[in-house]
C-alpha cells in the first residue's frame, strides 16, 4: 500500500481540474474569434465597405475582453506543477520544456506583436498591413495551443523518450516524435477546431440576441452568414477530428475507451452507444447490467475503434484481468511486471548509493526489461486502473451529442440568412440565443472526457496522479485552492460584467 | 532610427492614451498579475524542489526516494 493520503490527491487533483477548467472558457473562443475576426477584416478590405469595418472592430473589442481576462490563468498551472505535482513536474522538466518555452518565445511573442498594430493600427497603418497583422494574432494564438497540446499529448501517449534512472527523469530523444505524435496531432486538431465552433456559436448568440430586440439588425445579419459558415465548416471539421481521436484512445488508452461507452465485456462487432443511462452502482466484473437504458447501433464501435467491422474490443472486465483468447494484457499482470520494475529501480538506487557500480548495472538492466510497466507497480489492485466509468460515459455523450447538434443549427442559420428571412424565424432566434452555452457545455464535456478518462495516471502506464503529487498537507491545497477559486470566480464575473455591457452598447462605441 | 523610435513610441502612446475599454482591462490585468505572481506565486505556491533542495542531484535523489517508496515500504 502506498502511504498517500487520499484527500490530499484528490484535493490537488481537484484543483487542476477546476483551474484547466475555467482556463478553458477563455481559451476556445480567443483560438476561433481571432479567425472570425480575420475573416470579417478580410471581407472589409476585399469590399472596402465600412459596414464591415464597424462589424470587425465589434467583435474584435469583444475578442480583446476575452483575451484580456483569460490571459495568464494557464499561470496558475504551471505554479501548481511546482507546488503540488514536484514529483511529475521534476520527472517531465525535459520533455515540457522544450514545447512550453517555444510556447512562450514564438507563439506568445508573435501574437503580442501583432496585438498592438490590431488594436491601435487602425488608420495608422495601412489596411493590408492591418489585416495582415490581425491575421498573424490569430495564427499566434492557435499555435500557443499547438505546444499546449503536444505537452498534454505525451501525457496521454508518452513517446519520443527514454527514462533516466539516475536523475528520475523521463528525457527527450526524439523531439520530431514528440511534437508528431498522432495523439498530439488528433488532439491538436480537434481542440482547435473546436474553439472555431466554440467562437462561430458565440457570434451566433450575440447575433441572435440583436435580431431579437431588432438593434444593429445588419450587423448581425451579416456576423450570422460568416459565423454559420465557419462553424458549420468547423463542426463538421470536429466531427472528423474526433473520429480520429476516438481511433487513437482506442489503440492507445483502450481502458478510456471502454469507459467513454461503457463496455465491460469485450465483443467483436462492438455496438456503439448511441445515448443510455448508465448503471452507477456496476463495478468491474460484477454481474450487474452496466446500462439501466440505452440504444446502441451494432457493429460500429468495431468500426470506429479499429477500422473494421467484426474486430474485438477489449471492455473493463477484459483490460483489468486479461483475456487470453483476444491476445488482451491485463492490468494484473502489468502490475507484477510493474512491482517488479520498481524493486529493480530501488535496487538500482541502492547499488549507485552504495558505489556497487556491478550491481547497479544489473539492476538497470532487469528494470529496462519492465520499464514500460512501472506505472503499474504503484497500483494496490487492478480496479484502481479503471477511471470513473459514470462521468467519463455521460460527459463523452454529452459532448458527441451537442457536437452533432451544431452543424444542423449552423446550416439552419445559414440557410435562412441567405434566404434572407432569417429575423422571420421566431423558432430559430432562441436557438441561436442558447448555442454558445451549448458550445461552453460541449468544450468543459470535452476535457473531462479526456482528463478524467484517462486516470489514474498523470502519464500514461507510468506514472498514477498518487505519484506525481506532492507530499504536502491537504489543508494548505485547501487554502490555495479556496484563493485560487475566489481569484478566477472574479475575473469570470469581471468578463461577464464587461463583455455584457460592450454588447449592449453595440458597434455604436466605435 | 531615431525617428523610427519616435513613431514606435507615439504608437503606442498614442494607442494607449485612445483606449476606452482597454483602459478597465489593463486594470484588470495589471491587478491580476500582481495577485498571481506577488500573492499567490509568492506566498501560496511555492515550487517545493527548488525551495526545499538545493541542487538537482537532492532534487532527483529525493524524487527517486519519492517513486521508489513503495518498495522501501514493502520491503
Amino acid at each position: 500500500m502506498i502511504d498517500i493520503d487520499p484527500s490530499l490527491v484528490n484535493w490537488s487533483r481537484a484543483m487542476f481540474a477546476f483551474t484547466a477548467m475555467y482556463h478553458w472558457i477563455f481559451v476556445p473562443l480567443t483560438l476561433g474569434l481571432s479567425f472570425l475576426c480575420a475573416f470579417f477584416e478580410t471581407i472589409y478590405l476585399k469590399t472596402g465597405d465600412e459596414q464591415w469595418k464597424t462589424i470587425t472592430r465589434f467583435w474584435m473589442t469583444l475578442f480583446g475582453i476575452n483575451f484580456a481576462i483569460g490571459v495568464a490563468t494557464g499561470i496558475i498551472l504551471e505554479f501548481e506543477f511546482g507546488t503540488n505535482w514536484s514529483n511529475y513536474s521534476w520527472m517531465v522538466g525535459d520533455i515540457f520544456g522544450a514545447p512550453l518555452a517555444i510556447e512562450g518565445i514564438f507563439a506568445f511573442f508573435m501574437e503580442a506583436s501583432f496585438f498592438a498594430v490590431m488594436f491601435f493600427g487602425w488608420n495608422k497603418v495601412s489596411k493590408g498591413f492591418h489585416c495582415f497583422s490581425t491575421w498573424m494574432v490569430a495564427v499566434g494564438s492557435n499555435l500557443s495551443a499547438v505546444w499546449i497540446l503536444v505537452a498534454n499529448g505525451w501525457m496521454q501517449n508518452p513517446v519520443g523518450m527514454a527514462f533516466n534512472p539516475e536523475q528520475a527523469r523521463f528525457e527527450m530523444q526524439n523531439f520530431a516524435e514528440v511534437v508528431f505524435n498522432p495523439v498530439a496531432i488528433s488532439k491538436m486538431t480537434h481542440t482547435s477546431s473546436s474553439g472555431f465552433v466554440m467562437a462561430s456559436a458565440f457570434v451566433l448568440t450575440v447575433s441572435c440576441w440583436y435580431l431579437i430586440k431588432r438593434r444593429h439588425v445588419e450587423m448581425a445579419k451579416r456576423s450570422i452568414i460568416v459565423a454559420s459558415v465557419f462553424g458549420l465548416v468547423a463542426s463538421m471539421f470536429v466531427g472528423f477530428t474526433g473520429d480520429e481521436a476516438a481511433y487513437e484512445v482506442a489503440q492507445k488508452q483502450p481502458m478510456k475507451l471502454a469507459a467513454m461507452e461503457g463496455l465491460y465485456k469485450g465483443e467483436r462487432s462492438a455496438g456503439l452507444v448511441a445515448m443510455g443511462i448508465i448503471n452507477d452502482a456496476k463495478s468491474p466484473g460484477d454481474v450487474q447490467d452496466a446500462f439501466l437504458y440505452k440504444v446502441k447501433v451494432p457493429g460500429v464501435l468495431s468500426l470506429l475503434a479499429n477500422r473494421e467491422f467484426g474486430s474485438f474490443v477489449p471492455g473493463i472486465d477484459d483490460l483489468v484481468w486479461g483475456n487470453e483468447k483476444e491476445n488482451v494484457m491485463g492490468v494484473n499482470t502489468m502490475m507484477e511486471k510493474g512491482r517488479h520494475a520498481l524493486t529493480d529501480l530501488a535496487a538500482f538506487k541502492e547499488a549507485k548509493k552504495a558505489g556497487q557500480e556491478d550491481a547497479a548495472a544489473e539492476a538497470l538492466e532487469r528494470f529496462n526489461v519492465n520499464q514500460k510497466f512501472m506505472g503499474y507497480g504503484y497500483l494496490d489492485t487492478p480496479e484502481e486502473a479503471v477511471p470513473p466509468v459514470a462521468i467519463v460515459f455521460n460527459s463523452f455523450h454529452l459532448m458527441a451529442i451537442l457536437g452533432s447538434l451544431f452543424p444542423v443549427i449552423f446550416g439552419a442559420f445559414l440557410f435562412f440568412t441567405l434566404k434572407g428571412n432569417v429575423t422571420e424565424q421566431r423558432w430559430l432566434l432562441p436557438v441561436g440565443l442558447f448555442t454558445a452555452l451549448l458550445g461552453l457545455l460541449a468544450q468543459q464535456a470535452g476535457w473531462v472526457t479526456a482528463e478524467v478518462g484517462r486516470q489514474p495516471w498523470a502519464i500514461q502506464g507510468l506514472m498514477p496522479v498518487k505519484i506525481a503529487t506532492t507530499n504536502l498537507s491537504t489543508a494548505s491545497v485547501q487554502i490555495t485552492f479556496a484563493m485560487f477559486a475566489a481569484v478566477f470566480t472574479m475575473l469570470l464575473i469581471a468578463e461577464i460584467f464587461i463583455m455584457l455591457k460592450q454588447i449592449s452598447i453595440g458597434p455604436e462605441g466605435h | 532610427m531615431r525617428t523610427t523610435a519616435i513613431k514606435v513610441f507615439s504608437f503606442y502612446r498614442d494607442g494607449f492614451a485612445g483606449m476606452t475599454v482597454g483602459k478597465s482591462l489593463w486594470k484588470i490585468i495589471i491587478i491580476k498579475l500582481v495577485v498571481m505572481f506577488a500573492v499567490l506565486k509568492l506566498f501560496f505556491f511555492p515550487n517545493f524542489l527548488k525551495h526545499n533542495f538545493e541542487t538537482d542531484e537532492q532534487r532527483a535523489n529525493h524524487v527517486l526516494e519519492q517513486i521508489t517508496r513503495q518498495v522501501a515500504d514493502n520491503n
